[in-house]
């Protein structure tokens, strides 16, 4: 809810900004107290609350899943051994739905990315001003509690994905098979230029449709949580739990996206079409 | 909502976790789910071959059984024909040792009449002594007559 002091538009544009670390103007390093100092600051700050939010989930996530790791047994699975499992068969049966050839990496890398994500999604359905409030309370001038609000999150895997991309397709392909894919198809070499500018945006778009078809998602999800916010409190029931029971669906629907997605592109980097 | 070096760091982060994942999250339990997957199919074979060696054992057992009641049957029969034998022997022997029984007592009786009538012939000459005794007191000298009384003795 809009504490009294705010209006409504400062309070969402509080709810939205990051916990940026870099520069100051004044010359010393520190958390940017106003947007503007946020913006002033460039690239070389770093936002910590997407990072230290994004590495405690993935840290969870690594730890819940080592732990079970651990304790697994070829007899009868446990409690938390059962979860693993079957969360590792539904990333498996994924992965070999999608990708036809043999790499140790891919699972893994689509389990990483489904939980992470899935995890830090997740965040979106905590109260908005919960966690906000408690940093506000803790002296932090902003605190934006879901990673993947954040587009330095979401390009941040996405461009991870990419690299992969390359690496598989110049390793698979070599790197004339990977050129030759980028400039000799569709129209054989005498278009040549036009094929480079259609390949290119086709192998550019993948990373960026990634992170903003997830980013976009988020920010949406989370913008509407926040309006839902401005109305009097016992009213926000009626809109925020419908639309929070839709966003368990968005939730487990983006991370399920974004993992399938990156399986289909790391098959195609597989592949030698044509 | 600025990109700065979070997008560095948060890729950095990214292949850490990957990297994390694949190393020791993955294969132990990817390993634990093949090697049980193993064990289940083991588990089922052997339930497979167990089942077909009961099939085999009952079926044994069966012809076991089956012979078993044969070979009864036939001692019962041979203890049978054995018993009749006995019985036959049995009979005979009887019979045999019956006859044997009746045959002593038949001489036995023979030797008792005979000894009776010896003795019942001393008797009667005693008797045909005195009598004649009586009859002849005086005429008849005991001495005298004793070689005639000896015959008339042994013409009783």
């Amino acid at each position: 809810m809009a504490s009294e002091t705010l209006t409504s538009s400062e309070y969402i544009r509080h709810h939205l900004q990051n916990l940026t670390f870099g520069h100051l103007p004044n010359g010393s390093w520190g958390a940017a107290q106003t947007a503007d100092q946020a913006r002033e600051m460039g690239f070389w700050a770093l936002n910590l609350d997407t990072f230290f939010v994004s590495f405690i989930l993935g840290a969870l996530f690594l730890f819940i899943f080592r732990k079970a790791a651990k304790g697994a047994t070829a007899g009868v699975p446990s409690g938390l051994q059962n979860f693993a499992e079957w969360v590792v068969e539904f990333i498996e049966s994924s992965v070999r739905g999608s990708f036809s050839g043999k790499n140790d990496l891919i699972a893994p890398l689509a389990l990483t990315i489904f939980f992470w994500i899935f995890l830090m999604n997740w965040m979106d359905l905590i109260p908005v001003d919960y966690l906000h409030v408690l940093a506000n309370a803790a002296g932090l001038p902003f605190f934006k509690s879901v990673p993947t609000t954040d587009p330095n999150a979401t390009f941040g895997m996405s461009i991870g994905v990419f690299l992969l991309v390359l690496y598989y397709s110049v390793k698979v392909k070599g790197v004339g098979g990977f050129i030759g894919e980028l400039t000799l198809q569709p129209f054989g070499k005498f278009g040549l230029p036009f094929n480079l500018f259609l390949e290119g945006v086709n192998l550019i778009s993948k990373p960026v449709s990634l992170a903003l078809r997830l980013f976009g998602n988020m920010y949406a999800g989370e913008m509407i949580f926040i309006l839902i916010a401005l109305l009097p409190f016992w009213l926000q029931w009626t809109l925020s739990l419908p639309w929070a029971i839709f966003h368990i669906l968005i939730v487990t629907l983006q991370a399920f996206i974004f993992m399938t997605l990156t399986i289909v592109y790391l098959d195609m980097a597989h592949q030698e079409h044509h | 909502m600025n990109i700065n070096a979070t997008l560095l760091g948060q890729t950095i982060m990214f292949v850490m976790f990957v990297w994390f994942c694949m190393k020791f999250v993955w294969p132990p339990i990817t390993n634990a789910m093949g090697e049980r997957a193993k064990r289940i199919a083991d588990g089922l074979a052997a339930g497979e071959r167990g089942k077909t060696e009961l099939d085999l054992a009952t079926k044994r057992s069966l012809e076991i059984l089956h012979e078993a009641k044969q070979k009864a049957a036939e001692v019962i029969a041979q203890a049978e024909s054995r018993a009749a034998q006995i019985v036959d022997e049995a009979k005979a022997s009887a019979r045999e040792e019956g006859e044997r029984l009746l045959n002593g007592a038949k001489a036995e009786i023979e030797q008792e009449v005979f000894r009776a009538r010896e003795a019942l012939r001393d008797q009667v000459a005693a008797l045909a002594v005195a009598g004649a005794e009586k009859i002849l007191r005086h005429e008849v000298d005991a001495a005298k007559h004793a070689e005639l009384l000896k015959s008339i003795q042994s013409e009783l």
